[in-house]
């Protein structure tokens, strides 16, 4: 199948399943209502869709397709499928930004928490172009990565173990358990810029990371420009993860699964699964979301709880199944 | 005969040990030039500063004539190709896929075509679409070796090509870097098994604890004294019908 079609297909199924989250949710309508709100935005059932629902899941579309071209373009970069778009601590880094401006009281300001979390992200995503310059083997980032993560990790437990008030910390830990309950037009079109800016970074990178299928060395003298080309790839994939980040909270696996689901119909090509692996990171965002809404308990369940429940299990699968085809 | 690759001089160092001292050569187009030493010798630094993969602390590397310094890297892969001795593949990519590698500098039909073409050359036309981790570790070592010709440089720097293949395919893939080189290219191979270097080589380079010790044709590089001071080998070359042979036991 060629790209373009594939794009297409999977264009099509994201369509499908948007249109689905959209028409459905917790206040189940009639055929005349859902007529009602097609012909009359401004009606009560036009607004549940179209500045309550459609909103949120145009955010999820965009958070998932954010973690989905992420997770991809570290896993080409990294060489390692099981490569997420927090490998490298920027996902950690980024809730750190965002706790730190809730339990400064920030969060009255309107998109000071998500500023805060991208500048967590671009502080994060500076530190490991610096090291990626540096140290070029995928280990040594891998390992850098773990300790940012950790560190970021323990300065995020630090300010809860600071924070002067409850609220705040019931706030940061719903805040970090990631959600896109809430969110309106201005939040995706704002998310929509660093993501913008990142996936056109990741998909420059896109000729380097098939390079290196080869190895460090191999690519390094095979004509193009590596140098270059692993730092639009780290700073995207670090654009994409904080502006992911600052939209819906840390939202695990996601950015790991979604190119597996597609490895296989691009022939494991590290370039050519870029934009796949984004759609398919937004299919099964927007497919959370919808299960998190309609799941019927007490609270909603927040987005990330549910990507990890679904993604843990599918996680030791993957690994399991890696593991059997593993080769030297 | 114009020089393809001159090292003056050449240390490299890697942490605090120096891998590389005053290494100096020269190879011109039409020749192979075999890299031979004990494991741990050199020969593989000796490939790596010559390319700018490590940072020499003395002397200088030029590619036809220029400084590595002075070259941009798709000016530098015009000059050269590098067969990495590492053989790892990250991706399943199907060889074609693979072998396309070597051409950045041409739109994807024509690099696909080079790459087929390629294949064809190493005699793996048949593995154009299976992916490279679904093959035989010597199918593997063809599919890469049709990277290496796909860059169509003038110089070939081949480390280790024939590690861990089988007697039939350490054969061919000389032969295959035989006759680049009597296209016009420059060759250069490092390898473990002196016989196949004396029978393939037109000049040896001899490396031992960093420095090179011998240089010449292989009857000259590989003398009885040679063999028994770097290699530890009472041994020497002995002509036959398939080429020379060596003969040699442990000193």
């Amino acid at each position: 199948m060629s790209l373009v079609r594939l794009c297409l297909l999977m264009l099509l199924v994201l369509t499908l399943a948007a249109v689905l989250a959209v028409s459905l949710g917790e206040t189940p309508f009639s055929l005349a209502q859902y007529a009602q709100a097609l012909s009359h935005p401004a009606s009560p059932p036009g607004e549940v869709l179209w500045t309550i629902r459609a909103p949120r899941v145009a955010v999820a579309a965009l958070v998932g397709a954010a973690l989905g071209l992420s997770g991809a373009t570290m896993q080409g970069l990294l060489r390692n499928p099981l490569a997420d778009p927090g490998v490298l601590g920027v996902s950690a880094v980024s809730g750190l930004g965002a706790a730190v401006a809730i339990s400064a009281g920030l969060a009255v300001l309107p998109g000071a928490i998500e500023l805060s979390a991208l500048a967590g992200a671009l502080v994060a995503g500076a530190m490991v172009v610096v090291l990626a310059a540096r140290f070029r083997e995928p280990e040594a980032l891998i390992l850098f990565g773990v300790a940012l993560s950790a560190f970021g990790g323990a300065l995020t437990a630090l300010v809860f173990n600071l924070s002067p008030s409850p609220v705040a910390t019931a706030e940061i830990l719903a805040w970090l358990m990631g959600s896109v309950e809430n969110r309106d037009w201005h939040d995706a079109l704002r998310a929509l810029v660093p993501m913008a800016i990142g996936a056109a970074l990741c998909v420059r990178a896109g000729r380097g990371l098939r390079m290196l299928t080869l190895g460090e060395e191999a690519a390094r003298m095979s004509g193009l420009p590596m140098a270059r080309l692993r730092v639009y790839a780290v700073a995207g994939s670090a654009l994409l993860t904080g502006a992911g980040v600052a939209a819906a909270g840390v939202i695990g696996f996601v950015g790991l699964a979604a190119p597996h689901l597609v490895r296989a119909l691009v022939k494991d090509d590290p370039k050519r699964i870029l934009w796949p692996s984004a759609l398919a990171g937004a299919l099964l965002l927007v497919l959370a979301d919808l299960a998190a809404r309609l799941i019927p308990t007490e609270q909603e369940l927040k987005l990330g709880v549910v990507t990890a429940l679904f993604g843990a299990p599918a996680f030791a699968l993957l690994a399991w199944r890696a593991s059997r085809s593993w080769r030297s | 005969m114009s020089a393809l690759w001159t090292l003056t001089d050449v240390t490299a160092r890697q942490g605090r040990k120096t891998v590389l001292e005053a290494a100096s050569l020269t190879v011109t187009a039409g020749e192979v030039v075999g890299v031979v030493g004990p494991n741990g010798a050199g020969k593989t630094s000796l490939l790596r500063a010559g390319l700018g993969l490590l940072p020499l602390s003395a002397g200088e590397a030029r590619l036809s004539g220029r400084t590595l310094a002075e070259l941009k890297p798709d000016a530098r892969a015009k000059l050269v190709g590098y067969l990495p001795q590492d053989r790892r593949v990250a991706w399943n990519l199907p060889a074609r896929m693979i072998a396309a590698l070597g051409a950045t500098d041409l739109a994807d039909e024509a690099a696909d075509a080079l790459a087929l073409d390629c294949l064809a050359r190493v005699g793996a036309a048949e593995l154009a679409d299976r992916g490279v981790l679904d093959m035989s570790g010597g199918e593997r070592a063809r599919v890469l070796l049709a990277r290496l010709l796909a860059t169509r440089a003038p110089l070939l720097i081949a480390d280790e090509p024939v590690a861990g293949l089988d007697t039939d395919a350490q054969l061919l893939t000389l032969d295959l870097l035989r006759a680049e080189a009597a296209k016009g290219a420059g060759v250069v191979v490092t390898l473990h098994d002196l016989g196949l270097a004396a029978r393939s080589c037109d000049r040896i380079i001899v490396v031992d604890h960093g420095r090179i010790v011998a240089e010449g044709p292989p009857r000259e590089a590989l003398s009885r004294f040679i063999l028994g001071h770097v290699f530890r080998l009472d041994g020497e070359l002995i002509e036959t019908r398939a080429g020379p042979v060596l003969a040699a036991r442990r000193a």
